[in-house]
């Protein structure tokens, strides 16, 4: 393909889609799929042959819109008003809508109550749910299709690469760099300078390894962000590969995300075949193509040197660093592993420029997050926000509040490495500084809201539990230290504890934090230690009582 | 993967299906460096387990040691190495179906089949595993059945999941005629 035919296909997709009256898309991720999505569209693309309104009316599908727990949701555009989203749709809804809503719209009436006796299942698109967030990286999301090339094309897609292609290597690490783009899987090291790592090292062989292995239970960006735009993440890894000369990109996503898997390898076979991907990519003389290999069920492997190793088709386990994957990677060649939200984050910074991106958050966490609100929260689902908006405004104005006569007590964040903040903190700017300064962390954006009901040691005790049982075993401080650390923190929850145990768990702690071979160990004892910190009275409430002295 | 060629398409390197269906997935990714965990997805795949006897197959067709095969299938949570009955149900444990109730629904699931986590019931019909995280967290608490989500279920009622897929019956027929026996 030529770079000029990226515009004609673009436009030609458009003017087909402007000549419609009326455009329905349907959440086709795995959320509302499991709400019966499939079953919507059958029905409406049934009820519309059945009229005669193909020619005028599309039916499409679209990624992840965000109010999951209230799918399948469809949002309808048409030129004479507003968009209009409906949530949960059942069959016989879609025909009611396709006979009271569509069919006059698509016969030219302009109707004073558009949504008719639909109007229960509307959702307000102007409600703070919406109004307070900022779409970047799910900007596609209720709009283009993520099966369909064209639709990408429409939004401005392969529009970065085709700029990262004008530019060298340096150039496009310099302007991420300038973005301040940070990692979005939760460490939060700039990208740019990662990539500039990169592209120092000289070798025949480079890889780029997409990390969409998101092990995070409660934790669903990158799997939506995989599902609803698949085209972005590819775009973003062959810019990541312009900038540091990589010659190969691997996709590595959980086993347990099929729908995922197969929108990537879609993806890349429609790329291929427009000739956006393999050989002499956009007549640059360049060629680059991808691999997909699926985890296996493993949290470790979200450790990038855990991830090479399971690429490699060996046991995850994790190595020293030095040297760091960037000297010494997957098949011992320069490799640069990086998040699925941070990808798609890449062709938007080309296409829109560093200071366009940078303009939003804050000093030093720039652009959005990609947040996945669940728990006791009344709206749940993914939402994308800018960084520097306050927890509180996620939790209480976004997310609704518990939507129970139930308070809220807390929110975890970063998942089984991150730690729970309490209410009182909840005026905290969203930010890596931030979030760390209060023991926990970003993560890779699971946030999970807890209600006064919920005992704060018991969910330390979950998450323990689950990075004890995912250890991969190597190292003594997370194999031995986890394992001990449950057992007293057992002990407490069955009201056996003492404060002796509480200052073990400490100790054990401070040894797995400092002792750990890999950010697993590391990290595991964050949320123990921060639910200590901020409901330390929930532990102590729970040891056993001294049996007072026989008079 | 470094000694492919860039551009190669790996549907186009089997050109001719031989019988046993082990030798055709070996030929497929031997050639592919470190595919041994893709070539065992392929497997269980298909047979829904990794028998012995294919480990062992496949482990001589790609020049791989048996030891590495087990090292491999033992570390990671996917694979198993036992048939897993007719039906697979999996309830969620991640954190947001935890906390809306997700052990008391498979503790509720196992009573109803009479069976533990992980386990089959004996005739091969159920089996029933926690898993980590299905990423369907804004329909919490679910589960799936052979793959197919079921969203927002009632925690105290197990039965009503089990009524859903449809298949209640056999195993109350089973555990009648176990009774009988």
């Amino acid at each position: 393909m030529k770079p000029e035919e990226l515009e004609v296909k673009a436009a030609a997709e458009l003017a087909k889609q402007q000549a419609m009256e009326v455009r329905l898309v349907c959440c086709s991720s795995t959320g509302c799929q499991s709400s019966g999505a499939a079953d919507i569209v059958a029905r409406l693309k049934a009820d519309l042959a059945a009229k005669g309104l193909e020619g005028k009316v599309q039916v499409g599908g679209t990624g992840c819109m965000g109010l999951c727990s209230k799918g399948p949701l469809v949002r309808m555009t048409s030129k004479a008003h507003e968009d209009i989203l409906f949530s949960e749709m059942t069959p016989d809804l879609a025909t009611r809508l396709v006979d009271e809503v569509i069919a006059p719209i698509a016969g030219g009436e302009k109707l004073d109550d558009p949504v008719g006796a639909l109007g229960a299942h509307v959702v307000d698109l102007h409600a703070a749910f919406f109004a307070m967030q900022e779409r970047v990286v799910l900007s596609n999301n209720g709009h283009a299709d993520p099966e369909k090339l064209a639709d990408y094309l429409v939004h401005g897609g392969y529009q970065g690469l085709r700029k990262a292609l004008s530019m060298s290597a340096e150039e496009i690490c310099q302007e991420v760099l300038a973005s301040g783009l940070r990692g979005r899987g939760g460490a939060g090291y700039p990208t740019g300078l990662k990539w500039d790592f990169a592209r120092r090292m000289q070798s025949d062989v480079k890889y780029v390894i997409c990390n969409g292995d998101e092990g995070d239970p409660g934790a669903f960006m990158d799997r939506s962000v995989l599902e609803g735009d698949p085209h972005a993440v590819l775009e973003g890894m062959m810019i990541a590969a312009r900038a540091m000369n990589a010659t190969n990109g691997v996709f590595y996503i959980r086993a347990e995300y099929p729908l995922a898997v197969d929108r990537i390898e879609k993806a890349i076979r429609q790329a291929r075949q427009a000739g956006l991907v393999g050989r002499n990519i956009l007549n640059s003389g360049w060629s680059f193509d991808f691999d997909v290999r699926l985890g296996a069920g493993a949290f470790v492997c979200g450790e990038e040197t855990a991830l090479i190793a399971s690429v490699e088709g060996k046991r995850g386990t994790p190595r020293p660093r030095p040297p760091f994957p960037s000297v010494k990677g997957l098949w011992d060649k320069p490799s640069c592993v990086n998040n699925v939200e941070t990808l798609a984050n890449v062709p938007r910074i080309l296409l829109k420029g560093a200071e366009w991106f940078a303009a939003k958050g804050t000093e030093k966490s720039k652009g959005t997050k990609v947040f996945a609100l669940t728990g006791k929260i009344a709206h749940n689902g993914l939402v994308e926000v800018p960084m520097g908006i306050t927890i509180r405004e996620i939790v209480e104005t976004i997310g609704g509040g518990t939507g129970t006569d139930r308070k809220v007590k807390g929110v975890q964040t970063g998942g089984p490495s991150g730690g729970m903040i309490p209410e009182s903190q909840f005026d905290t700017p969203i930010s890596y500084e931030h979030l760390q300064q209060l023991g926990s962390m970003m993560g890779s954006g699971g946030l999970i809201v807890i209600d006064d009901h919920d005992s704060v040691v018991e969910l330390a005790r979950f998450y323990l539990d689950f990075c004890v049982d995912e250890s991969c075993g190597k190292c003594a401080p997370c194999r031995i230290g986890g394992t001990q650390m449950l057992h007293l923190l057992d002990k407490i929850v069955a009201g056996d504890g003492t404060e002796e145990d509480i200052a073990n768990i400490r100790m054990i702690a401070q040894a797995m934090q400092k002792g750990s071979l890999c950010a697993l160990g590391q990290t595991a004892p964050n949320p123990v230690l921060s639910a200590l910190k901020h409901f330390s009275s929930e532990f102590t409430e729970r040891l056993k009582k001294p049996v007072a002295a026989e008079a | 993967m470094s000694e492919d060629s860039v551009v190669e398409d790996i549907e186009s390197e089997v050109e001719e299906a031989p019988e046993d269906e082990i030798i055709v997935l070996a030929q497929k990714w031997k050639r592919k460096r470190g595919s041994l965990i893709m070539a065992l997805h392929e497997l269980q795949g298909r047979l829904g387990y990794v028998p012995r006897e294919s480990a062992m197959k496949l482990g001589r067709e790609m020049g791989v040691p048996l030891a590495n095969i087990y090292e491999v299938l033992t570390f990671y949570n996917y694979f198993k190495l036992e048939s897993p009955g007719k039906y697979i149900i999996s309830v969620c444990t991640g954190t947001a179906c935890h906390i809306k109730g997700s052990p008391k629904l498979l503790h509720g699931i196992e009573d109803e089949l009479g069976i533990k986590e992980g386990e089959s019931t004996p005739d091969g019909e159920y089996h029933l595993q926690g898993v980590r995280c299905l990423g369907c967290c804004g329909l919490a608490p679910l589960a799936s059945v052979n793959g197919k989500v079921y969203g927002k279920q009632d925690v105290t009622n197990a039965h009503g999941l089990l009524e859903q897929v449809g298949h209640d019956q056999p195993m109350h027929v089973a555990a009648e005629a176990a009774d009988a026996e």
